[in-house]
C-alpha cells in the first residue's frame, strides 16, 4: 500500500505576524518555516502505521507545492521517516491553484491514500484536501481523528457536533485529518536527517492554471482597550460588570 | 435576478444557530445586491416546520431532497446534489457555515461550479464588485481581504462573525424525492458515538475553561460547579489535555477547537499564542491568573489577580446571588 501525504511549509506558529509596509502581503523575512502541524502529525501516524508488525505500508511519500524554499521543509519530512518526496515546482496560490497543482501531480502517480491536514496554520483555508479529492474524483472523510488501514480498507473516527462516527471506507480514498490524530509529531534523528540527503526527491513541473481568489490586503486587528482589574476579594463587582457593561449575561 | 443559496445543514431534523446566521447573512448580501432571491437547500428528513423556521431570516424558499442517503454524510453525494441544484438555479453565491459537514462539502461543490472559494468569511463583502470578502488569517493575527474572481462563488461563513438577525418572509417548502447513485457512495458507517446531555463546546454562549494553573485534575469541581450555574460549555488547555487531566475534546487552542462564544472565562491559564488562537474571537474575556504578568491579560477585557480556586468559589457564589435577584 503506497500512502502519500501533502505537505505544506508554513511559518513557525509562534511568529509575529505584520503586513508589509504596503499592506499587499505578509512580512515574511526572517520567518522560520516548519512543517504545517496537522501534516507533521500526519506523518506521524503513518509511519506509527509502518512500523506495525505486518504492515502493508510499503511507501510513504510527502509532496508539497512551493519554490527551491520549501525544500527544507519537505527534507525535514524526509528525515522524520518518509521515503520519498515530490515537489510540485511553483509557489502556492490560492485553494484552487493549490490543490489542482496537487491534483495534476498525482494523476499518473498510483496512491491508495491521501492525506492532508485539516487546515493550514497560515491561511486557515480548510479546503484542499476536499478539493483534491473532488478534482480527482475519489471519495474522501474530513474531521478524521483516528485512522487505521486494513487489508485494503481505512478505518476512521470522523468528529462530529458532540462525538465521533467510525467509518469504513475503500481505497483509494482522501483522509483529511485533525487533532487526535497523533498525539506528539516526531522529531528527525541524527540518523534520519544523514539518511534523508540521499532519499529521492523529485521536481515536476507545475500545471497552466490560474488561480479563483486573490488575497489582497492585509491589516493587524485594532489593538484591544486595556482589560480592566478586578479585585479578587470581590466578585460582586465582576458580575455586576459582566452584566451593566458588558451586557453579557 | 441574483441568488443566493443556502445550504441549511441539519442535525437529527433539527436546525442550529450557525444555519440562521448563514441565512440572515445570505438574505443581507441580497438586499446590497438591490434584492433577488435567498434560498435554503436541505439534504435529508426535516420536518416542514422546522424547515418554514429559515424564513425567519430571510430565506423566501427552502428545497428540501429527500433520500435516506442523505442521513449520513457522503461528501461526494452531498456536494454533487448541492451543485448539481445550484446549476439548476443558476445561482451565483452559495454559502456554508464553517462546521465538520462544510468542511468536508464545500470545497467540492466549489470545484464542481469552478467556483472561487473563501472559508471562514469574517462579516460581509466589502465590495460587490470585485467581490471581496474579509477573513482571519494565522488564526486572527492578521485580517485580510480576499477577491473572488470567478463568476460563481462559494464562502463558508465564521461562526458569529455576523449573528442571527431576524428578517421575516414568506417562505415556501419545496419537498422532492431526490435519487442518488447509491454506488457511488463510499462512506460507510459502522458506528456512532454521541455523548449526551453535555452543552457542546462549539454551540456553547458562555465558556468556562481550564489551565495548568487549576493544579490538578481533581480540581475541576468547582469549574463545573461554575459552569452548571451558568449554563456554559467547558473547556481546557493543551497541556491539560495531553496530561489527561480533561478529555481533548475539551482542548481549545489552535490545534483544538476554534471556538466564539459571548464570553469566555479562562481561570490558571497563562495565555500561550497557541491557545489564543483558539479563543480571540471570544466577544468578552474574563482572566484569572495568579501572575499579573501573563499574556493572557493583553488579550482579556476584565481580569483578576489571584488563584483559580479561591475566586471560583467566590464569583460561583456572586453570580448564584445575582441570579437569585435577577
Amino acid at each position: 500500500m503506497k500512502i502519500l501525504i501533502c505537505i505544506s511549509s508554513v511559518p513557525d506558529t509562534t511568529t509575529k505576524i505584520k503586513p508589509t509596509g504596503d499592506g499587499k502581503a505578509i512580512d515574511l523575512a526572517n520567518v522560520q518555516w516548519i512543517i504545517n502541524p496537522w501534516d507533521e502529525l500526519a506523518l506521524t501516524r503513518v509511519l506509527e502505521l509502518k512500523e506495525q508488525p505486518n504492515s502493508k505500508i510499503e511507501k510513504i511519500t510527502v509532496l508539497t507545492v512551493g519554490g527551491r524554499n520549501a525544500e527544507p521543509t519537505i527534507r525535514k519530512a524526509l528525515a522524520i521517516g518518509a521515503d520519498d518526496a515530490i515537489r510540485v515546482d511553483t509557489e502556492p496560490g490560492d485553494n484552487y491553484f493549490t490543490a489542482f497543482q496537487i491534483a495534476q501531480a498525482l494523476k499518473n502517480y498510483d496512491s491508495d491514500i491521501i492525506i492532508c491536514g485539516i487546515e493550514s496554520s497560515d491561511y486557515n483555508g480548510s479546503s484542499t484536501g476536499s478539493m483534491i479529492a473532488e478534482m480527482m474524483d475519489l471519495p474522501s472523510v474530513s474531521s478524521v481523528s483516528k485512522l487505521e488501514i486494513e487489508s485494503d480498507t481505512v478505518k476512521m473516527n470522523r468528529e462530529i457536533s458532540g462525538g465521533f462516527e467510525v467509518i469504513e471506507m475503500p481505497t483509494p480514498m482522501v483522509a483529511i485529518v485533525q487533532k487526535g490524530i497523533a498525539i506528539e509529531p516526531r522529531i528527525p534523528s541524527m540518523r534520519g536527517i544523514m539518511m534523508a540527503r540521499s532519499k529521492p526527491l523529485q521536481v515536476v513541473e507545475s500545471a497552466d492554471v490560474k488561480p479563483l481568489t486573490v488575497f489582497c490586503s492585509y491589516t493587524l486587528p485594532s489593538p484591544k482597550a486595556a482589560c480592566k482589574m478586578v479585585d479578587a476579594e470581590n466578585m460582586e463587582e465582576l458580575v455586576n460588570l459582566l452584566h451593566n457593561e458588558a451586557k453579557i449575561i | 435576478m441574483n441568488k443566493v443559496i443556502i445550504f441549511a445543514e441539519n442535525f437529527e431534523g433539527v436546525f442550529k444557530k450557525a444555519t440562521f446566521e448563514a441565512v440572515s447573512y445570505g438574505s443581507r448580501i441580497v438586499e446590497q445586491m438591490g434584492g433577488g432571491e435567498v434560498i435554503a437547500i436541505s439534504l435529508g428528513e426535516v420536518a416542514d416546520e422546522e424547515l418554514k423556521s429559515l424564513g425567519a431570516y430571510g430565506a423566501t424558499r427552502v428545497i428540501s431532497l429527500h433520500n435516506e442517503a442523505f442521513n449520513s454524510l457522503d461528501a461526494k453525494i452531498y456536494a454533487k446534489t448541492i451543485a448539481d441544484n445550484v446549476k439548476k438555479e443558476n445561482a451565483g453565491l452559495i454559502i456554508f457555515t464553517d462546521s465538520n459537514a462544510s468542511k468536508a462539502v464545500a470545497p467540492r461543490v466549489a470545484v464542481r461550479l469552478h467556483a472561487g472559494m473563501v472559508f471562514g468569511a469574517y462579516g460581509l463583502p466589502s465590495n460587490l464588485s470585485p467581490f471581496t470578502i474579509p477573513k482571519k488569517v494565522f488564526y486572527g493575527k492578521a485580517f485580510t481581504e480576499v477577491v473572488i474572481q470567478s463568476e460563481v462563488k462559494v464562502i463558508s461563513l465564521s461562526q458569529n462573525s455576523f449573528g442571527v438577525v431576524e428578517n421575516k418572509k414568506d417562505i415556501v417548502v419545496e419537498n422532492i424525492d431526490h435519487t442518488v447513485d447509491t454506488d457511488q457512495i463510499k462512506t460507510k458507517i459502522l458506528s456512532v458515538e454521541k455523548s449526551t446531555g453535555k452543552i457542546l463546546l462549539t454551540d456553547a454562549e458562555i465558556v468556562v475553561s481550564g489551565g495548568r494553573g487549576m493544579k490538578g485534575p481533581d480540581k475541576w469541581k468547582p469549574l463545573e460547579d461554575l459552569a452548571e450555574t451558568l449554563g456554559a460549555g467547558l473547556a481546557c488547555t493543551r497541556p491539560v489535555s495531553d496530561e489527561g487531566w480533561r478529555p481533548h475534546t475539551e482542548h481549545v487552542g489552535q490545534t483544538g477547537k476554534i471556538i466564539a462564544p459571548n464570553l469566555y472565562f479562562a481561570f490558571g491559564i497563562s495565555g500561550a499564542i497557541q491557545h489564543l488562537a483558539g479563543v480571540s474571537s471570544s466577544k468578552v474575556i474574563v482572566a484569572v491568573n495568579t501572575d499579573k504578568d501573563a499574556p493572557i491579560f493583553s488579550a482579556a477585557d476584565y481580569g483578576v489577580v489571584g488563584d483559580a480556586a479561591t475566586v471560583l468559589i467566590g464569583l460561583n457564589d456572586a453570580l448564584k446571588k445575582f441570579k437569585s435577584e435577577n
